[in-house]
């Protein structure tokens, strides 16, 4: 230390440390202050063995307790795990209606089946399940296979024109190519038109009628209300899948596009299908 | 307000002791150290009313801090019977009559701004008042202070025994003294968990070894710093570990009652009074008795003006007055008084700072103060500074009074689903998608009428409740809770317009009369809003 300094000012003596003729004033801490400072360092150095913490050329020291934010993340993931397993052991043993009339299951499906969604579903369907041209939107009450909720099981777990699946739905609807000429395909586009709009020409209409008749209604029903069944959409509502407007109706009439989804049972297990199911169910179109 | 006076001048028979004693905290010192070893402090025991005053805001603060767990308040079986209850697993906090859910924190936010501007008004009228009485770290030290008395006697036997050497009366004393400031650090940090559960059910579990063990934890912490704060540390905190004595010394004004020695009237001390006016020497009231030294739990000496170490506990007052009465002069040597009166009465003193403090200046010749003597005016408490404080305290008290009594206790909160936006459906209607939540802020179940106000063509069904359209629905709420609920409006193919439409949801509680409604959104395709 300098020599000794008092201020003027205070009466007291300051420490010696000068900077710009700014003179410090020596109050003294407190001993066990002090103390305390030297406590937190051996803490430190404790703490430094203990816990990883000095860094390593490729990694760092592991610590005395050996531990690790990884395996404790592990741990607690684990622990969720367990938690789940009660409830996921009910949903696996419970049947679907049971799984929704009982609150808790059902809030639990729901939530695990939009997380499903999340991960698998939404390269097709989007996000919000309102799918997109050739892909259905799971919120309305339009369904091509049934809208019940062991229907929907029975579409997710084996899927559609699956043919890795053999419980899969299939259905085809033939190309009238060769069956109908370009004259009747049109008139019957026509008449598929005019079940819920204008046709361009409202002439072709009663031909197109008869020929729907004869070729048509097997699949499609005698008002082209569609049959689950089948898989055959109805064609007197306000909701078109795959085409829009009398051109695209021909051409699917000609040469019929059919979409496919994979079964899921096999890739998922039948615990997440039935969450999925729930969830689909709970969107709004469930009946 | 006169508090230089002494009710009845005693008999002057200057029979004071002087006690032997160094301020512990004096700003004066040199030849200092870095780091300095603690000096023990041994306050003595002091009487006069601002002890008295002392003790009874012990009583009542300790009695509130205690007692208020126990107390019961009926609110019917849906809901806890204690009168305070920080319910953190369910979220609520009961207060008597008020029921508090985490939306409704502001209420406690108001409190604490109403508490921050509380303290700003008693600071700058009062001083540090909070510190000098009513400060959980004051309080508890003058309770374990009262344990040390009670075990090791007064200010001397008490040093006489901290300088013995160790014997067995020493070691019962001590531990004694430690066993019971253990006792209360438990007591203390045991009536705090009963703020947040069922106390009586709690103790018992307590007891029992039943309780979760952030109970016990929570207990061994409290009752750890109860002890090494209130029992060991002591001035320390306020001196060294509190930045409160920092941000009050900025609240001070010269208006500030404040505890002061009026070395006016004091200075120059002398112990031979009567030596030094017999040799014309000019002779202040002080007796240099050091009473108020040793009085002080901060260990400082109020004579060398206001400091940081000073909490304003006002016993170096009752100290100095005991001496003042027996020596037959008038109260208020040292006094509450404002720097305003204080700088007054120093300039009459010191003819305009140009002297040495004489005595006579401010005195007549029979001995009393000249009338030109400033006393405390308790006008200067209504200032500006003050008025200001009180009108924002009272401002934000009754903003929380007006938010209690208008407050809702049935709310609807609407939240329109994001993806999809409206939803088409077969026969050419629109649906859209809402979650509501039904708020029932009562403790009691109640039938909530849900309904639709506008779009007077839609209907609505409600996820497990109806698969019937309809426009009212009555739903079962439970006490105390929230309700969910999945609701999807549809339009009619006919009534569908390329607008958005706004409408309203209604939830009504019929009985009660308490109705909220929740503006809400149509979506359509074509809609741009």
């Amino acid at each position: 230390m300098a020599e000794k300094h008092i201020d003027e000012l205070s009466g007291i003596e300051t420490t010696g440390h000068e900077w710009d003729g700014i003179r410090e004033l020596n109050n003294p801490l407190p001993r066990w202050w002090l103390w305390t400072f030297y406590a937190c360092i051996l803490w430190a150095i404790g703490y430094a063995i203990a816990y990883p913490s000095i860094p390593l050329l490729t990694n760092a020291t592991k610590g005395l307790l050996g531990y690790s934010s990884r395996a404790e993340f592990a741990a607690d993931l684990n622990g969720a795990k367990i938690a789940q397993g009660g409830i996921l052991e009910k949903i696996s043993t419970s049947s679907l209606e049971d799984i929704v009339a009982d609150p808790q299951l059902n809030q639990f499906a729901t939530a695990g089946g939009a997380a499903a969604f999340r991960v698998n579903c939404t390269p097709c369907h989007g996000t919000g399940a309102t799918g997109g041209r050739g892909y259905p939107n799971l919120n309305d009450d339009d369904w091509l296979w049934g809208g019940d909720i062991n229907a929907l099981y029975q579409t997710i777990a084996h899927g559609i024109r699956d043919p890795a699946d053999g419980e899969t739905r299939i259905s085809e609807m033939p190309a009238f190519t060769d069956m109908l000429k370009q004259d009747e395909v049109r008139q019957v586009a026509a008449y598929v038109v005019s079940l819920t709009g204008t046709p361009r020409d409202p002439s072709m209409v009663e031909p197109g009628k008869q020929l729907f008749a004869d070729n048509c209604v097997a699949c499609h029903g005698e008002k082209a209300e569609g049959k689950r069944d089948l898989g055959a959409p109805s064609l007197a509502d306000a909701i078109w899948l795959k085409v829009h407007g009398e051109a695209e109706i021909a051409r699917q009439i000609q040469t019929p596009k059919h979409g496919v989804m994979p079964a899921w049972q096999g890739r998922l297990g039948d615990v997440a299908v039935k969450q999925l199911t729930v969830y689909i169910h709970s969107l709004g179109g469930g009946e | 307000m006169n508090l230089y006076t002494s009710p009845a001048l005693g008999p002057s028979d200057a029979s004071v002791e002087r006690i032997d004693v160094q301020p512990v905290h004096s700003p004066g010192a040199s030849n200092n150290p870095l780091y300095e070893k603690r000096k023990k402090i041994f306050p003595k025991r002091a009487e006069g009313r601002f002890r008295r005053f002392k003790w009874l805001v012990m009583l009542i603060t300790l009695g509130i801090y205690y007692l208020t767990p126990w107390i019961r308040w009926d609110r019917g079986p849906f809901a806890p019977d204690q009168a305070v209850l920080v319910d953190l697993a369910s979220r609520r906090f009961y207060f008597f009559f008020i029921e508090i859910w985490p939306q409704e924190f502001f209420f406690v936010a108001g409190l604490l701004v109403m508490a921050g501007f509380g303290l700003f008004l008693v600071t700058s009228a009062v001083g540090r008042a909070w510190c000098g009485y009513a400060c959980p770290q004051t309080v508890w030290v003058d309770l374990f202070l009262v344990v040390e008395r009670f075990f090791e006697g007064d200010r001397n036997a008490r040093i006489k025994l901290d300088a013995a050497p160790w014997s067995l009366d020493k070691l019962w004393k001590r531990v004694a003294k430690h066993a019971t400031w253990l006792a209360i650090a438990v007591a203390t940090g045991g009536a705090w968990i009963f703020y947040f559960a069922d106390a009586p059910s709690l103790a018992f579990d307590f007891v029992t070894g039943q309780a979760a063990l952030v109970a016990y934890s929570t207990v061994a912490t409290l009752t750890a710093t109860t002890y090494v704060l209130g029992g060991l540390l002591r001035e320390q905190v306020c001196i060294y570990m509190c930045p409160w004595p920092r941000i009050q010394a900025a609240m001070l004004d010269e208006s500030s009652l404040v505890v002061t020695y009026n070395d006016w009237r004091g200075e120059p001390r002398s112990r031979h009074t009567k030596k030094a006016a017999a040799a014309a020497q000019p002779v202040g009231d002080c007796v240099d008795c050091n009473a108020c030294v040793a009085v002080c739990p901060m260990g400082i000496d109020i004579r060398e003006g206001q400091q940081l170490a000073c909490i304003t506990c006002a016993l170096c007052i009752d100290a100095c007055d005991g001496v003042m009465d027996k020596i037959g002069k008038p109260r208020g040597l040292i006094a509450y008084a404002t720097l305003d009166e204080y700088d007054a009465n120093m300039a009459l003193a010191t003819n305009g700072s140009t002297t040495a403090i004489d005595p006579v200046r401010v005195r007549n010749p029979d001995g009393s103060f000249i009338d030109k003597i400033r006393h405390f005016d308790w006008r200067v408490i209504f200032r500006l500074r003050t008025l200001i404080y009180f009108g924002v305290w009272s401002a934000v008290g009754l903003g929380l009074v007006f938010a209690l009594l208008s407050r809702d206790r049935l709310e609807v909160n609407v939240l329109h689903d994001r993806n999809p936006q409206f939803v088409l459906e077969s026969d050419g209607s629109i649906r859209n998608g809402y979650t509501i939540r039904l708020l029932n802020m009562i403790p009691e179940p109640r039938t909530i009428l849900v309904s639709m106000e506008g779009l007077p063509e839609a209907t609505m069904k409600i996820s497990g409740i109806t698969d019937v359209p309809g426009r009212l629905f009555a739903v079962q709420v439970e006490p105390d809770k929230t309700l969910a609920l999945k609701v999807f409006v549809t339009l009619p193919k006919g009534a569908v317009s390329a607008e958005a439409a706004d409408f309203h949801f209604i939830a009504e509680d019929r009985s009660s009369h308490e109705k909220d409604s929740y503006s809400a959104v149509f979506n359509t395709p074509g809609a741009r809003k």
